[in-house]
Parts: structure tokens; sequence; C-alpha cells
């Protein structure tokens, strides 16, 4: 555990280097929060509600995807692990007393944890002085949002840890990064809120893990029904997400250890 | 042994860039090519991405028949421009971004000792045709807008719908310049950079008018992106500003982006001067 | 005529900002000053300093990569940063770690690049190129792709693109880095034929001693930014004259020796490092009167002690005008 943590403050620290890329990030974010909020209130000066949603709920949505896009690296960037398993260094990796997963998993959150602070709040108070946002009532749920955006940092890194993972058995993994790229921009309702798409559509993506990134986070947030009935139904889909794909981290860990093992590492 | 003399006059230099550069890209294509099954998924997600963007299109207008007064054809008139235009640029220039990452590597001073223009290195650098995946349906949404859209076609429209892409995408090529030349000053600048070139894309896929005065007098007057889409599509439209802005801006997209272009060039050279390159 | 490489009074400078944002500092650093030499024409010149003494900026200049704070600089008579596209064509120029082929392309595809870039007529690259090949022994690999070529296979294939053009001048940043004793050797007597034959100018940084020692007549070195030697590497040796060593090996191990003319710097074992401050044969005489010897071994100062002396030397001195 005290590994871990030490892993956790490197992660943190080492990203506090970047000043001027968190500054540009943040400036990134802000400008397409203010693009896509005010496309979709364009939508709303036509009609008052969609699907459940109105004016606030959609442009705090956007702001919440813009601050999540970061910790969560819904579209990248990819794992170092990724560049590690391509050139091979992986093997010294693998002989460390320290396990694998858990290792990246503290290094990611130490990031992940940065960009929460530096790049998140700045981003979503931008959002705040341009635009009304909507915001959690009471304690005890500002506490589910809190463990909503938790766990969707995991399921985001356990996505990309498998993401990295493919590299043992492709040679090439810049087309998983793109299709994951993809996949995270498009299923989490990250380019545009789930509940704007056709129901069916909407309602199937939501159930992807992809969707545990972004949109049942800012359901969660903004109180909404989601799909699996209110908040609680949010996070149980999400924790169940997070544990599923944890363990197949660890599970497809072994195998690709295995694996070099055999060829001799 | 007999010396070569080769060294271009410096009138010749600008002219040289535009003869090595396809040499450059044919290089890279080649060089690409090595990896088939790569480029081939890399290019299928590239077009999946944009078609996904173009969804969300269609999503947005099923829940809304117009946006700031412009139907769904006529909406996709001006996401075909902007997206035929940036995805141009992005395949042309799009590697320009890269800048900071060359200073880094030292990469950039490699350019810099050859006798040829280092933007042009630069542009071409890791040129991959898997771009053309963003650029395809792109174009097929624009010519089904065309198609579709209610446009009065004279004469004059048909020839300058071209000339209007070839604008829209100087434009774009000079904007994707002038934020590399940020990176001679801020190596890491990327993203900074980023938020005016994709940021800009993003923004010009929508009427314009949805922004409000403010933002699309800026569009206009400083950062003059509204003349890759918004400006074009109200010409071939044949449409009244919603803003009141003057008419005839419509036709100013070729001056704009010439332009454009000089204060690209000029910052380039200026960028080049004042280079520090890296470590001691 | 007229020099190939001119400098006077060359300096750069550098702002540096450190700190935290709001409270950041800015100061000058000078990373070369006042620098003054001249390179005549098939002159091959080792350009020597340690890292961050200044080395990287001067030959930056010199290619035009980097604009002068201050001073003249002419190279082929061009002013290198406002004539670069021009000086790129009149010069070659090797960055020992940084390879400019294409690393998925075989060696030949690149080479061929490089006609059109410096674009250089068909028939003057078809025979620079076979000549070439010849001389560096190119064609076993001229067909293979170039991240499968060794370290020593690239180095050669970079050569070659950069001198395809017939450049007056060569300028190399070391182009030795990283390579075995033999391609080492290779890339040496290949630089001297084409000094000597073509009478191609060579300019270049190393750290590898062995460069030097085999290639250069005369050594120029930077330290803190300053020249601290311009002339032969016979007169470097005279200026910082270092002790020579006799390396004795005995039959077993002893505790250091002491005998007078040296003083022992190094034990290893059965093995130890005198420094001679007298003849070597009296010590010689002397070690073997107390001690049984099974080998002898002794070794000229090398130059790298030779420059190591004269930084220091320099140092004392500026200090001693500073204090």
């Amino acid at each position: 555990m005290r590994l871990h943590l030490a892993v956790f403050a490197c992660g943190l620290r080492r990203y506090s280097t970047y000043r001027a890329a968190t500054f540009a990030g943040l400036v990134t974010n802000s400008v397409f929060g203010l693009i896509n909020a005010t496309i979709l209130l364009a939508v709303f000066a036509a009609r008052p509600e969609v699907n459940g949603y109105d004016a606030t709920d959609a442009v705090t949505q956007v702001f919440l995807a813009q601050a999540l896009l970061a910790p969560v690296a819904a579209f990248g960037p990819p794992l170092g692990l990724g560049e590690r398993v391509r050139s091979g260094e992986v093997a010294v990796d693998l002989l460390r007393p320290a396990h694998l997963a858990p290792w990246w998993l503290a290094h990611d959150l130490g990031r992940s944890a940065f960009s929460l602070l530096f790049r998140s709040l700045p981003t979503f108070a931008v959002g705040a002085l341009v635009f009304t946002l909507r915001l959690p009532q009471g304690p005890a749920h500002w506490g589910m949002a809190a463990v909503s955006v938790a766990l969707a940092m995991l399921v985001g890194f356990a996505l990309r840890y498998l993401y990295a993972l493919a590299g043992f058995w492709l040679l090439d993994t810049r087309g998983v990064n793109t299709a994951a790229a993809l996949l995270g921009s498009f299923c989490s309702g990250l380019l545009l809120p789930l509940a704007f798409f056709p129901d069916l559509l909407g309602s199937s993506l939501r159930l992807l893990p992809w969707a545990s990134m972004v949109q049942v986070p800012a359901d969660v947030f903004l109180g909404k029904e989601g799909v699996l009935g209110g908040p609680l139904g949010g996070l149980a889909l999400q924790a169940a997400w997070a544990a599923a794909l944890l363990w197949l981290c660890a599970a497809l860990t072994a195998r690709a250890t295995r694996r070099v093992v055999v060829q001799g590492g | 042994m007999a010396e070569i003399h080769t060294a271009p006059s410096r009138s010749l230099r600008g002219f040289s860039a535009l003869l090595v550069y396809p040499r450059l890209v044919w290089v890279w294509t080649r060089a690409m090519a090595q990896y088939p099954a790569s480029l081939l998924t890399l290019s299928l997600a590239q077009a999946l991405i944009s078609l996904s963007e173009l969804a969300a299109l269609f999503f947005v207008f099923s829940h809304a028949g117009r946006l700031a007064g412009f139907g769904l054809h006529e909406t996709l008139l001006i996401y075909g421009l902007s997206g035929v235009a940036f995805s141009l640029a992005d395949l042309f220039m799009g590697a320009v971004e890269r800048l900071g990452e060359h200073i880094r590597l030292g990469s950039f001073d490699t350019m810099l000792v050859r006798p040829v223009s280092p933007l042009a290195q630069l542009a071409a650098d890791g040129f991959s045709p898997r771009r053309l995946g963003k650029l395809v349906p792109n174009l097929a949404a624009l010519v089904w807008a065309l198609g579709e859209a209610d446009i009065d076609w004279t004469a004059e429209r048909v020839l300058l719908v071209p000339v209007l892409l070839c604008s829209g995408f100087v434009i774009c090529a000079s904007v994707w310049t002038i934020g590399a030349c940020i990176q001679f000053v801020v190596a890491d600048a990327r993203e900074l950079a980023n938020s005016v070139t994709y940021g800009g894309q993003a923004m010009t896929q929508y009427p314009l008018a949805i922004y409000g005065a403010d933002i699309v007098r800026t569009a206009t007057y400083i950062v003059p992106l509204a003349f890759v889409s918004w400006q074009p599509a109200l010409y071939l439209l044949d449409r009244p500003d919603p803003l009141g802005l003057p008419e005839g801006l419509r036709h100013a997209s070729p001056c704009v982006a010439v332009a454009l272009a000089l204060v690209a060039a000029l910052l380039w050279r200026s960028g080049l001067r004042h280079y520090r390159s890296t470590g001691s | 005529m007229s020099p190939i490489i001119e400098a006077q009074d060359l300096g750069r400078e550098f702002t540096v900002s450190s700190g935290r944002p709001l409270r950041r500092v800015r100061r000058t650093v000078t990373a070369v000053r006042d620098v003054t030499f001249s390179v005549a024409s098939g002159e091959i010149v080792g350009y020597l300093g340690p890292n961050g003494a200044g080395k990287s900026t001067t030959m930056k200049m010199l290619t035009g990569i980097l604009r002068p704070s201050r001073g003249r600089l002419r190279v082929t008579g061009l002013e290198p940063s406002r004539q670069r596209t021009r000086l790129a064509g009149r010069i070659g120029v090797v960055f020992g770690q940084r390879t400019t082929l294409w690393w998925d392309l075989p060696l030949r595809d690149s080479l061929a690049l490089t006609r059109h870039l410096y674009r250089v007529p068909a028939a003057d690259h078809a025979r620079r190129l076979a000549e070439l090949t010849e001389l560096l022994e190119l064609g076993p690999f001229l067909a293979t792709p170039v991240r499968q070529l060794s370290l020593g296979q690239r180095m050669r294939g970079d050569l070659t693109a950069a001198l395809l053009h017939a450049p007056r001048l060569l300028v190399l940043d070391e182009p030795t880095i990283g390579l075995d004793v033999v391609s080492k050797s290779t890339i040496r007597e290949f630089l001297l034929r084409l000094n000597s034959e073509q009478g191609t100018t060579i300019l270049l940084t190393t750290h590898d001693l062995g460069d030097v020692e085999r290639l250069c007549r005369r050594v120029m070195v930077i330290d803190h930014g300053r020249l601290a030697f311009d002339g032969d590497l016979s007169a470097l040796r005279a200026t910082a004259p270092s002790p020579r060593t006799l390396i004795v090996d005995l039959t077993a191990p002893a505790p250091p020796i002491e005998v007078a003319g040296a003083t022992a710097t190094r034990v290893e074992g059965p093995r130890q490092w005198l420094e001679l401050s007298a003849n070597p044969a009296e010590v010689i005489a002397a070690v073997s009167a107390t001690h049984r010897i099974a080998d002898l071994m002794l070794r000229e100062p090398e130059i790298e002690d030779v420059v190591a002396r004269l930084y220091r030397r320099e140092r004392t001195a500026s200090l001693g005008k500073d204090g």
C-alpha cells in the first residue's frame, strides 16, 4: 500500500510539472465547452425540452463532459504502458515484486487527481461563469456525484490498460488507439449527450462501459433517472463495470506475463 | 572532383518547396504503406470518427427542425464546406502542429540543415493517406448538401464553388501554421493551438449566427473563420446576413485567404528567426 | 584562398526564465562569448569541450540553425542564419544521434530522395553514389530498410546522404557515438580519405578522443563559452603537460608502492598505477628492486587528461581574476 501511495504521488508530481500543457488543455476544454453548449442552446431555442433534458441540464452536461475528459482520458493519451509493451521494456516491469496493474493504476490515479484539481474544476468554473449550471442538491447528492466521478476514473483507467495490453497480441496498436478515441467520444456522451440520441441507441449505449466515464456520472450529477433508475442505479452500473474491467485487467495481465515468460522475455 | 552547385536562387525557393513537397509526400506514403493493415484500420477509424460527428448533426436536427433559421440541408452545406476545408488542411498541413515535438526531439534542426523550406518538410512529415478517411465523408456530405439545399445554380455559383473551397483550405492551413508558430515560443502549446484549429472546425460546422453577434464579429474581423463556411454558405444560398454584417463580405473569402496566408508566412519567418533550438 | 569558416567575436545569449509563474525570474545566460577563429579549406578540426560548454550552440550557429547574438560569421562566404538555405546546399551535416534517413524504407530510397532535396543532376548523383557506395561498402545493405540496419551501417548511410551533393564542408556532431571499434575505424579511415582525396573540410565535435588523435591535426577547446585553446594537438599537450602513467602488474597484491619519482594513484589487486614525475627507467629499476614484477605498461597522457587539465587551469585562472 505504501508503495502504491508513493507511485500515486509520483504520478501527481510528474503531471504538476506540465504547467503550460495543463493551462493549454484547460483553454481547449473551455473553448469546446462553449461551442458545444451554444449548439445545444440553439436546439432549446426551438423547444423547451428534449427527452427530459432542459437547456440547463444540457449545458451542465457539456461542461461536465469537458471537465471529465482529462481525468478519465476518454480519448487519450494512452497509458505509457503501451509504449513499454511495444519496446519490450515491460519485461522488466513484470519482474518487479509489485503487480503491474496496481502499479499503473496508482500512477494513473495520480495523474487523474492532478487534472481533476487543475483542469476539471477550472473548466467547470468557466462554464458556471458564462452559463447557469445545475449543481447537486444536498450533501448526499454531492457525495454520490463524487463517488461517481471516482468510479469514472477507474473505468477510464481499466479501458486504457486493456487497450495497452492489446500490444502483447497486436504488432501495431495505433489502430486500437484511434478506435478507442472514437468509442470514447461517441459512446460516452462526450460528443453529444446520449439523451439526444435516438431512444433505443441512447439507452443501449448507456449500458456499455464507455458511458460510465461521462454519461452516467452526468446522470448522477444531474439527478436524472438514467437507465437503471436514479443515481444509485447509476453508481451500481459504474461499480459493476469498474469491477468487471479491473478483473479482466488482472486476468489478462497474468496471461500476458505467461506469454512474456514463454518467449523468454 | 567537380563541385556541384545547385543552391536555388532566392526567387525560386518558394517554387522549389512546391516541387519538393509532393516528393516528400510520396516517400512518406510509401513508408506508411509498409504497414498496410494498420493503414487500413486507421483510415477506417478516421472515416468513422467523421461519420460519428455527422450522426451527431442528424441527432441534433431530429429534435430541432431549424437552428438559427437554417434547416438540415442548409446546415449540412455549412458543415460540408467547413469539413472539406479542414480535412484538406489536415491532410496537407496537419503535421505542422507537431512542431513543438520536433523542436524537443531535435528533428527540427535536421530539417533546417537541408536546402528545402522547413515548412514544406514539416508539413509533409509523417504524411499518411489515412487522413483521407476524414476527407471522404465530409466531401460526401458536401456533395449531398449541394444537391439537396435550395441553391439557385447560376454559372457564377457553379464556378465559385471550387474557389470557395480553395479559400477555405488556405484559411484553415494558415490558421494551422499560425498555431504551429506559437510553439516556437511555447514548445508544449500544441493543445492551445488545437483550441483554435479543432475548435475553429467545430465552430464553423454549424450556422455561425447561433453564437451571437459578438462572436460572429470576432470570427469575421479578427480570426476570420467566418470565411471558411459561413459567408460562402450565405453566398451559395443567397440569404441575407442574419446579423446584418455587410453583404460584400460574402465575396471576400479569396482575399481573406491570401491575406491570412501572408500573415502566417510572416509569423513563420519571424518564428524561424527567433528559433532557439534545444539544449545548449 | 578565403577561409571556409570565419568567426569573429561570435557570441550567443539565451534568456532563461525560472521560478514559479507570476514570480518568474528572467536572466541572460551566455552560451558562447567572443569566439574568434577561422578554418582554412582542407583542414580537419576537432571541436572539443564538456557538455554545456557551448559546443552545440557554436555548431548550430555555423549551420544557420541559430542566429548569433553578436559577432561576425561567414561559412563558405555566406552568412549562415540569413542565407541558411543556400548554405545548406554547400555543406553536409550529420548529427550522430539523429538519423535523417527514412526509418521504414530501404536505404537506397532515402538516398534517392536526397538528390531531389539538394537538386543534384542525375548523372552527378549516380557517380557520387557509386563512389560512396564503394568507399563505405554500402552495397550489401542498400536494399535493407533503415530500421533493420546496425548503428554503424546507419551512420555510413547518414554520411552518404550528407555527402551526395559534394559539400565543401562537412560538419559532424559526435559521428562515432555508440559505434563498435570496427565501425569507428571504418568511418575514421573514410573521413581521412575524403579529406585528402577530395579536399573536403571537416569540422567535428566528439567525446571520443580516438577520433581526435586519429583525425585532427588541429583542435579547438571550448569551455564556459570561451575558446580555451586553438592549435595543434601536440601544442595542446605542451600547454597542459600531464604526467605519464606506469602500470605495474605484480606477482601478488601489495600495499601501494612507494618509490622516488612516482606516486601510486590506483591499486587493483596485483595491478598498480603509478603517476611518473621522474624518468620511467629509474622508476622501473626502483620498483623491481623491491617488488616482483609480472608485467609493465607505460601509458602516454591521453588527450582526455590533457583537456581535463586545461579546463582545471582555465577555471583556476578565471577564479584568480574574479577574486
